[in-house]
């Protein structure tokens, strides 16, 4: 088998799956970052199951997968609001009913399919098998949940930091939740061939998690987090291809070793940069 | 003088038990007034209900004669210290730039008089020197300072600020009441959440006793009476007997 590098040169599908792995490491970094802050993290894992049935459906009714997969993951958002705003129910706990509901819906459609492996690459990703269209799609998602971040920056800033302060001066609290959770229902989208279902929510969070030790400044955490994400597609298409492992799997460890690099060294928050200013104070105290 | 906040009749519940019991009193430009009154009073619903943030069940509120949703730039909410996430990834000046944002509108950018005017508001309370740091890097004092500068970024008419006090060191403390003593003096109209009763006479020239329901509201010296007192502080059993009894 030759190596990574020269294959890259050589086959077209390796070209595909880096460029579709990099653009999902990046919007799904960009998006995490808002997930994370505005404490959503079980949210974000909610959402990419929960699109299951509509991959389901668009398979059935011959549709490109992206129109059911938003449609329920946009559904499922607003029935888990519905249940929370409209009952004693905490979040949490409707999120897990309504999450589950849809996720087992989607895995009886697919066995009515009768389609295991489609089932499988839908659940763990296969980003070696990624179609012209399917990389084309994702590039557009991204392009567009890039574009929207970018305008409406100020706007998911303050209302993710102080939501209070948001609603107080007019802004639509609520319409900005459920624009982001469209949102995040795209990248769970553009996703799925690179990761899968199971693992999206890695992709989401690790990455942003990682930027959230290493600044203080949300741009900043922005920017590092797309990076940590594109990084963790590289080295984990690299060793998906190279040692012929589950390529959403790989890419995820990738992501998780680069989380656990920061939080040991971080300038600010690390393990042992705290260690070392502890034993700095010590000796200070015992002058 | 114009009347700044008027509230008639105002009632607001939270899933049918509640909270704020026909409250009505006005407030005229350019007074500092104090909002007093035990723990669960309705303090905090009762600005909340002024920002139009929770959803009144009867009753009238007007700012500056118009309603809430025609002024809500020209009113500065500086919330209550345990609401803020103060592990988020923002800076002390980036917090204070975000008071610029109601006026900017949707998609532009803060300019650089924006900035300069953030920069500005941040040297009013003192805290320009930290202006790098994280927020949650600050003490309890300084991080008030912060949200009170980034009220004043807003340059509002009327500030409500939630319990600015609470866990504060005292240079901070007396930092924030010069402010707002000189916000009152040029005519702006300021209203504190406080829930103790000390220093009241000093800081505050109208008081809003609550429990609940109004039990005064006037000039301080007027509320401040041992009588008053009594009944927002003590008398907490017999109005629960008083619920029994009617229901
Ligand atoms: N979001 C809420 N949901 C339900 N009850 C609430 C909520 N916020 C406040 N309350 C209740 O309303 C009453 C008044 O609360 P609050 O305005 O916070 O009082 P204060 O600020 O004077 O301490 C309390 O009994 C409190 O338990
Ligand atoms: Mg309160």
């Amino acid at each position: 088998m030759i190596n990574f590098m020269d294959a890259l040169m050589f086959y077209g599908f390796l070209q595909k799956a880096l460029i579709t792995s990099i653009m999902v490491g990046i919007i799904c970094g960009v998006i995490g970052c808002f997930i994370i802050l505005r404490g959503m993290a079980l949210m974000g894992d909610a959402i990419s199951h929960a699109v299951l049935p509509g991959v389901a459906l668009s398979y059935m009714l011959g549709i490109n997968f992206f129109f059911g997969a938003v449609f329920f993951g946009v559904l499922t958002s607003l029935g888990i609001g519905f249940i929370s705003q409209n009952s004693r129910i905490k979040n949490d706990v409707s999120i897990g009913i309504m999450f589950t509901a849809a996720f087992a819906t989607g895995i009886i459609m697919i066995t009515l399919m009768k389609s295991s492996t489609d089932l499988y690459h839908i659940l763990f990703g296969n980003v070696l098998a990624v179609r012209p269209s399917e990389m084309w799609s994702t590039l557009i998602i991204g392009v567009f949940v890039l574009v929207c971040v970018y305008a409406f920056y100020k706007e998911l800033l303050v209302s993710s930091f102080d939501s209070t302060m948001a609603a107080a001066y007019g802004l639509p609290t609520r319409v900005i939740h459920y624009f982001l959770m469209t949102l995040l229902t795209l990248v769970t989208v553009a996703s799925l061939q690179t990761v899968g279902i199971v693992l999206v929510v890695a992709m989401l969070i690790t990455p942003a998690a990682t930027a959230y030790l290493l600044t203080n400044r949300l741009w900043v955490m922005i920017f590092l987090s797309a990076g940590i994400g594109v990084l963790a597609s590289i080295f984990g298409l690299y060793f998906s291809y190279t040692y012929n492992l589950a390529s959403g799997a790989a890419i995820v460890l990738a992501a998780t070793v680069l989380f656990v690099l920061a939080f040991v060294f971080s300038p600010k928050q690390g393990l042992v940069f705290r260690a070392i200013k502890n034993v700095r104070k010590r000796e200070l105290l015992s002058r | 003088m114009k009347t700044a906040i008027a509230v008639n009749g105002l009632y607001v519940s939270y899933y049918g038990s509640e909270a704020l019991k026909n409250v009505s009193f006005t407030v005229e430009e350019g007074n500092l007034v104090g909002i007093i009154g035990p723990n669960g009073a309705g303090k905090s619903t009762l600005l909340k209900a002024l920002l139009n943030l929770i959803q009144k069940e009867k009753g009238e509120i007007a700012i500056l004669g118009k309603t809430i949703k025609e002024m809500r730039t020209k009113v500065a909410y500086v919330p209550q210290r345990s609401s803020i996430d103060w592990d988020f990834p923002i800076t002390v000046i980036d917090t204070v730039l975000l008071g610029t944002y109601p006026k900017l509108g949707i998609f532009k950018r803060p300019k650089k008089i924006d900035k300069a005017f953030a920069h500005e508001c941040l040297e009013k309370v003192g805290m320009t020197e930290l202006r790098n740091r994280q927020i949650g890097e600050l003490s309890g004092g300084q991080q008030q300072r912060v949200f009170l500068a980034r009220a004043l970024a807003q340059k509002p008419e009327v500030y409500l600020l939630d319990e600015p006090f609470v866990g504060v060191d005292v240079t901070s403390e007396e930092t924030i009441i010069s402010i707002l003593k000189q916000l009152r003096d040029i005519g702006k109209t300021v209203v504190v959440v406080h829930h103790d009763l000390s220093k009241a006479t000093a800081y505050f020239n109208e008081l809003i006793l609550l429990n609940k329901e109004l039990i005064d509201f006037g000039e301080v010296e007027k509320v401040i009476r041992p009588e008053v007192l009594d009944k927002a502080y003590n008398n907490q059993f017999s109005s629960l007997t008083n619920l029994e009894v009617k229901a």
